[in-house]
């Protein structure tokens, strides 16, 4: 059947902000489905609340809604654009459970409303239900584990008699398996399933029996209107099952499966697919393997887009949304051109002739007091993806992916650390046997130390196949032990570059440095050859643009004579550096192309726009080091390299390029506003005053330093991003404490350690400073260009990624505005930039302190973009490779900033997944993602970001209070507001006493939790909030944070899902938010609309 | 630790007809001083699963078979997967050899198996560019071994290739066989034709019946007189023109018995009704083809191994074409006109390859139901 004429307009729900289980791979599907369905001429509306995405960008949809995804707001985007349909499942679990609850409200789904397309509520219920699910996969014959539903204490007791230890237990209706886990005891079990119970929106768990230990599967499925079925990549997970599937090292194609085993698979997941009733487009199906018998069971279904599905669109070149996106139209797979082969159609099934290797990237470092072990609960901030011949080579290239440290599978400096925590080959595996980031490592370790790969699997459960791969790297390192540097024949260096070994680790093992081996390595005639990523394992051919390195006969690059720039990629998704680093570098495309460039691509992180191998001229998937962009930049001979738009990952390699290529701001440049003395020099020239402050390597440099200036002090390491290790400093303990964590062996040890090019800056920390953010763009003619001035709510001292902030500013004279804007201008021309800079002020009173600037893309350039309606990172791009403000305008890419309304950017944090993390804010950036809130008022504005961040205001109930002196006095105004609005509330004694003094009453004054354990009697925040009797909890704390009754606060709300502010800037906000938001409807407005009418600013 | 057993490598080549030349090292059964060389027609498959299928499947007589995949040997070697009681190609080419593999079902490793049932190997191999050589120019001959590269190029452009060689004979049974049916109480007997079949095909037409399996050159009176409610034509090797005693004996029979062919079975029954058969510019090897049913309009995803095709320009008036490919339009199906006879160019029993054509068994049993039941009734 061709394109369906009957719908005219398309709804698509994105999936908000990035959360851990829920990534910018949602962008990447929903860009891809805008992009379809406006090709095929249909009306495309968009509701994101994400304004870091690519999707939320005017140009992808006719009408796109950075709105709160909230049943009431989807339905009065509904009301407003009346869709013929909406298709919910490319936006997530999040797009899924907005179009069930707006199916089960009757706004969707059913007769005379927009119609579902994708999957239908039907199969939505089928798939995510647990018990329906596992009754319909009877129903085929298909086998499940065994299990019971409950919904209270008693219900889950009863099942796990019946089922028995260890069981697991899985809430329902969650994303990325939160609140799961599996019991091994009844107390276990008990914690688990009252978590559980209360984590599922509709207080639902599974008590399953536990299949911990068996082999995991993944099978990614498609299917059209006319009941054609295809699978388009099978994955295996390296960890066992037990260890979430977002949480695993997970390899393409399936490696230990017979072929009678893996059509057994293949025919259950068309069966599956066809029975939960997904009528067109993608869904991914897991299996569990028992290893011993070879018994299969289906663990669970998503009747939707996936993270695997766009793993899987990577690892094969399938691009499974776009496809999803036309066969939600009408098309069958049949009719659908293979985008790759371009003379073979969709409906085949991709093979592969090479390995993929995802591995996912943790941010426990942020997290102190988490556990750092995996289970079944997704805890992965990011992933990267590397592609190679052999599983050795993937699995070094997606190691040294990560960043980490680690250049592949050890064979680095890494591997004294391991030899030194586990010194006996007994503390190595118990270590190895508990799933954690580093299990990779120490299981290559116990290999490499001759453990036996019996004794490794057997405490590990990883499949021998895998081990004995891994084995092949040590044993190479051994023949290689035994060489002279000189002896290392073109075969050697070929065997060790085939098993995916950097040069930095050939170069560790032969005593050699990097360059040494490089050229050593090239006379030997062994160089990379780049194959392609074709679907068909090269049956057909294709000029497909996407490319991998590995160490053959023949290079399939081909070579053309267009002007062509490479633009480094941001790398693996983390805190502090995601998505928006992602939208710049697929910006700088998008213009550069339109600008007649040829453009290249190198990134590693499968779950992204830029890897999308449409959305350059050439996507070369591969890991962001210096080998490997060098040996890229040989193959394609650029005329410029781009370093600036992927936050700091390609910033560290600036260096390492020929100086003549690297676009934009010289690294000089770069490095002037990193070094402190040199940027300390230009402030002074500039007459910008700073924050007293020096640089230390040392505790006792450390110590002059604070001896001159005072406590507290901000302290940071150099040349990181996300306040990575930042932290604000009371007291001389507390200093060395601090010094130690950023030294050798602390968590930032893993990135580099500390230097005398990498000291710690130490800087007198500004108390009650306002922190105001610029972003600019300055050209070769000197003209600067102000994107945007950004006013964060909270105060300095909370990282500007975690603070919401404002555009325009909202309490700041105009006239300071115009003085930071004045500062930002100078410092660009001083360090003469070409292309972006942002720098982040402090104003206290009306002094404007420069904290720190940085020549490049910042996280807020798409919020500033989205805000103002000027495409900063398109212009910045141009700028970097040439072209003037002025041309650009002449040209009309460069319009002038819309005004008129207010953007308010609010950060999204990860607490409610690390229950046992103090969710308190500081100078460590900790938040995953970011929303927008866009509207006439700075407190609708407010409200409508801390919607979509999912914290939601109290209209009535009881508001919390417990305030550090400082902030008693703003928070007098707020109790008032609070009261003024009809709401209860409660103080600790201390908070409760000053309200009282200014005739504020509070209803119930509590008890601290170290009174209680003192007193023995009396009723806590602690115990209110976990009965539900709070709605909203203002706590501010002070000093140095630690276990005090703060924490189990903020804590408590952080479990139980109460909304919780920790400065008393937000709970001002949210007392204006709440004021305007009392009774009125939120408005809908689309940015389209927003950017036509504004008025100039 | 195996540190030795790495090291100790014979190294090889792979050389083409076309003058190319691949590094690898020598894999499996021993190339002896009798027959240094391994020669014979190189095409590739691109299942990434279901080597010990191929590699025991009789098609590949003549034949050295490259997996694009690179890594070959993972879950070992099973007593239950194997196509055929040997093997008949004349060697593989992998980028990777396991040197461990896991699996629970099994016995022994692939290496092993290459060994004993004497198919020598060469790995290390740039298989992707290899696959590219032969995708643009065709299987053409090739030749490996230990031997010097002017030895292996001689050897590989005297290698004759499949065309114009009846390699069925090589393979067929030499007697007739009998497969019991699955269900001991069915009555139905079919006679399948053994040009080179696969095991799988036995297994899925016992499900049907008692299976009589008679060599390749039995002739149509042979066969009739085993009084058969279905004629079966199988799998084999090579160019259907080469066996015209089966063209022959398909022939006289159409008509007669109901008839069901699969792969060289599907070409013979082509050639048989006067349509004709063309080499392919290179064949469909792999179990990720797109099929579609032109009668139900559905798509099938097949496995295929072939290089010969019959041409779909000559069934008109003689029978109808009812499977195509739709990568490339090659004939994959035909149903006779007017009569209880059809075949398919694509293997129904995977083995390996996905299940979705496993229909056509039921039709064909569906065919010998009607059939019988119209016996019967006279």
């Amino acid at each position: 059947m061709p394109r369906r004429s009957d719908i005219e307009s398309i709804l698509i729900i994105g999936s908000g902000p990035i959360v851990i289980g829920q990534a910018c791979e949602f962008d990447y599907s929903g860009t891809q489905a805008c992009r379809v369905l406006k090709e095929e001429g249909y009306r495309v509306i968009l509701a994101n609340s994400n304004p870091a995405t690519i999707m939320t960008d005017p140009d992808f949809a006719d009408a796109t809604y950075i709105e709160p995804l909230t049943w009431e707001v989807l339905s009065a985007i509904i009301d407003k654009e009346q869709p013929d349909a909406v298709l919910p499942t490319l936006g997530g679990q999040t797009g899924l459970n907005i179009a069930m609850e707006l199916f089960e409200r009757g706004l969707i789904g059913v007769p005379g409303k927009p119609e579902m397309i994708g999957a239908n509520a039907d199969a939505i219920a089928t798939a995510e239900d647990r018990e329906n699910f596992k009754v319909a996969m009877t129903e085929i014959g298909l086998e499940s584990c065994r299990s019971r539903i409950a919904h209270s204490m008693d219900e889950a007791r009863a099942a796990m008699d019946e089922i028995g230890l260890p069981t697991m237990i899985r809430p329902a209706y969650i994303l990325g398996g939160r609140g799961t886990g599996i019991a091994h005891t009844v107390e276990e079990f008990e914690t688990l399933a009252a978590t559980g119970i209360e984590a599922s929106p509709i207080n639902e768990i599974l008590v399953e029996e536990s299949i911990v230990g068996w082999k995991e599967y993944e099978l990614e499925v498609m299917r059209d209107h006319a009941d054609n079925c295809v699978i388009i990549c099978g994955i295996e997970n390296f960890d066992p099952m037990g260890v979430h599937t977002g949480d695993s090292i997970t390899v393409a194609p399936i490696q230990t499966l017979t072929d009678v085993e893996y059509q057994e698979m293949r025919d259950a997941a068309i069966a599956c697919i066809r029975r939960v009733g997904v009528e067109t487009g993608g869904s991914n199906v897991q299996f569990a393997v028992n290893p011993d018998d070879g018994r299969q069971v289906v663990i669970e279904m998503n009747p939707r887009v996936s993270r695997s599905s766009a793993l899987a669109s990577k690892a094969t070149g399938f691009p499974i949304a776009k496809i999803a996106a036309k066969l939600a139209v009408g098309y069958t797979l049949d009719e659908i051109p293979n985008d790759i082969t371009r003379a073979t159609p969709a409906s085949f099934e991709p093979v592969i002739d090479y390995v993929v290797t995802k591995i996912p990237r943790w941010a426990f470092e942020k997290l102190p007091g988490a556990s750092g072990i995996l289970g079944t609960q997704m805890q992965a901030v990011g992933e990267v993806m590397a592609i190679g011949r052999t599983f050795p080579e993937s699995l070094q290239k997606a190691i040294r992916s990560l960043e980490l440290g680690y250049h592949g599978l050890g064979c680095g400096e890494a591997e004294g650390r391991l030899l030194a925590e586990f010194p006996d080959d007994e503390s190595l595996l118990a270590q190895a046997a508990l799933p954690t980031p580093d299990r990779v490592l120490q299981v290559g370790e116990a290999l490499r130390r001759g453990i036996s790969i019996e004794i490794v699997h057997e405490r590990t459960g990883i499949d021998p196949w895998f081990l004995d791969q891994m084995s092949l790297i040590n044993e190479e390192r051994d023949h290689l032990a035994a060489v002279e540097f000189d002896e290392v024949s073109p075969r050697d260096w070929k065997r060790a570059k085939r098993l995916g070994f950097a040069d930095t680790q050939l170069a560790y093992q032969l005593g050699r440095t990097e360059d040494e081996v490089r050229t050593a390595r090239e006379e030997a005639g062994v160089v990379p050859t780049y194959k392609t990523v074709d679907t068909c394992a090269a049956e057909f051919e294709a000029d497909t643009p996407y490319h991998y390195s590995t160490y053959e006969d023949e290079s399939e690059v081909r070579q053309s004579d267009t002007r062509k720039v490479v633009i480094l990629g941001s790398g693996p998704n983390r805190i502090g550096q995601g998505i928006e680093f992602d939208y710049c570098c697929v910006h700088a495309s998008f213009s550069l192309r339109d600008a007649g460039f040829e453009t290249i691509m190198i990134n590693c992180n499968p779950e992204t726009v830029s890897t999308d191998y449409d959305t350059s001229d050439r996507l070369y998937f591969e890991p962001l080091t210096k080998e490997d962009v060098l040996n890229v930049i040989a193959a394609e001979q650029p005329h410029k390299v781009i370093v600036s738009l992927g936050g700091q990952t390609p910033l560290k390699l600036a260096g390492e390029i020929p100086l003549e290529l690297v676009a934009g701001t010289s690294p000089d440049s770069i490095d002037a506003a990193e070094d402190r003395e040199r940027w300390n020099k230009i402030c002074d020239e500039l007459k910008i005053p700073q924050p007293p402050g020096g640089t230390a390597v040392t505790l006792d440099e450390a110590l002059e330093i604070t001896d001159a200036i005072g406590f507290p002090v901000l302290i940071r390491p150099s040349y990181v991003l996300g306040g990575r290790a930042m932290q604000i400093v009371h007291d001389r303990d507390h200093l060395a404490s601090a010094m130690a964590e950023l030294a050798g062996f602390g968590s930032l040890g893993k990135e580099g350690g500390l230097s005398a090019e990498r000291p710690v800056l130490i800087d007198r920390f500004l108390a009650d400073a306002t922190e105001v953010d610029v972003d600019a763009i300055r050209d070769h003619t000197g003209e600067v260009l102000i994107g945007g001035v950004m006013e964060h709510v909270e105060e300095a001292g909370v990282h500007s990624g975690d603070s919401a902030c404002a555009i325009p500013p909202q309490t700041l004279p105009s006239w300071v505005a115009e003085v930071i804007e004045a500062y930002a201008a100078s410092i660009a021309k001083r360090l003469d930039v070409r292309g972006l800079i942002n720098v982040q002020f402090a104003v206290v009173g009306t002094t404007v302190y420069v904290i720190e600037a940085n020549p490049r893309a910042s996280r807020t350039v798409p919020f500033v973009a989205k805000a103002t309606g000027v495409p900063l990172a398109k212009v910045a791009t141009r700028v970097m490779l040439g072209a003037t403000l002025a041309e650009l305008r002449a040209e009309g890419l460069l319009r002038p900033a819309i005004g008129g309304h207010v953007s308010v950017k609010e950060a999204v944090l990860p607490f409610t997944r690390f229950p046992e993390v103090d969710p308190a804010l500081g100078p460590e950036m900790r938040s995953t993602g970011e929303v927008m809130g866009i509207a006439d008022t700075f407190g609708k504005a407010f409200y409508k970001a801390e919607l979509s961040a999912g914290t939601i205001l109290p209209e009535s109930g009881t508001v919390f209070l417990s305030l550090a002196d400082p902030d008693k006095p703003a928070g007098l105004v707020v109790a008032q507001r609070m009261r003024a609005l009809g709401l209860g509330i409660v103080a600790t004694v201390g908070t409760a006493e000053y309200l009282a003094r200014f005739d504020v009453e509070v209803d119930q004054v509590l008890d601290k939790v170290q009174d209680i354990h003192a007193k023995g009697a009396g009723v806590t925040a602690v115990d209110l909030i976990a009965a539900g009797e709070i709605s909203f909890v203002v706590n501010t704390p002070r000093g140095r944070i630690g276990r005090t009754d703060g924490a189990h606060i903020r804590k408590a709300a952080s479990l139980h899902r109460v909304a919780c502010v920790t400065t008393v800037d937000a709970a001002l906000a949210a007392a204006e938010g709440l004021a305007e938001r009392n009774g009125v409807l939120l408005g809908v407005r689309p940015l389209q609309e927003y950017h036509a009418t504004g008025s100039t600013a | 630790m195996n540190v030795m057993a790495h090291r100790r490598v014979q190294e090889g080549a792979l050389v083409l007809s076309d003058g190319s030349v691949f590094e690898g090292e020598l894999i499996g059964a021993a190339i002896s001083a009798v027959a240094p060389i391994a020669a014979g027609e190189v095409v590739f498959n691109t299942v990434p699963s279901g080597y010990q299928e191929v590699i025991t499947d009789p098609s590949y007589a003549g034949q050295i078979i490259t997996f694009t995949y690179p890594h070959i040997g993972n879950y070992g070697i099973n007593a239950t997967d194997f196509e055929s009681a040997g093997t008949f190609c004349r060697g593989i080419v992998v980028r990777d050899l396991a040197r461990r593999h896991s699996n629970f079902r099994a016995q022994s490793d692939l290496g092993s198996m290459l060994f004993q049932q004497g198919v020598p190997g060469i790995a290390g191999i740039d298989t992707r560019r290899l696959t590219r050589i032969v995708r643009d120019s065709g299987a053409l001959p090739g030749a490996f071994g230990a031997a010097s590269e002017s030895e292996l190029l001689a050897a590989a452009t005297a290698e004759p290739g499949t065309d114009g060689v009846d390699l069925v004979r090589t393979v067929t049974t030499h007697v007739p066989y009998v497969i019991p049916a699955v269900d001991t109480e069915s009555r139905t007997n079919i006679v399948a034709m053994d040009f080179g079949m696969k095991s799988n095909i036995g297994r899925s037409l016992a499900r049907l019946g008692r299976v009589t399996v008679v060599p390749a050159s039995t002739t149509a009176a042979e066969v009739l007189a085993r009084n058969p409610d279905g004629i079966f034509l199988s799998n084999g090797p090579g160019d259907p023109s080469m066996s015209p005693y089966a063209v022959e004996a398909i022939r006289a029979m159409i008509g007669k018995v109901p008839i069901f062919g699969i792969c060289l079975g599907h070409q013979l029954l082509g050639n048989a009704i006067g349509a004709s058969t063309v080499k392919l510019p290179f064949g469909h090897h792999g179990g990720n083809h797109p099929v579609k049913n032109l009668r139900t309009e559905r798509v099938e995803i097949t496995s295929q191994n072939h290089n010969f095709a019959v041409d779909p320009d000559s069934l008109s008036g003689r029978a109808e074409m009812t499977h195509v490919n739709l990568n490339d339009g090659v004939c994959e199906g035909l149903q006779v006109n007017g009569e209880q006879a059809f075949s398919v160019q694509h293997h129904p029993e995977a083995n390996p390859g996905p299940h979705d054509s496993n229909y056509l068994f039921r039709q064909f049993a569906t065919m010998i139901e009607k059939a019988t039941a119209k016996k019967m009734s006279i």
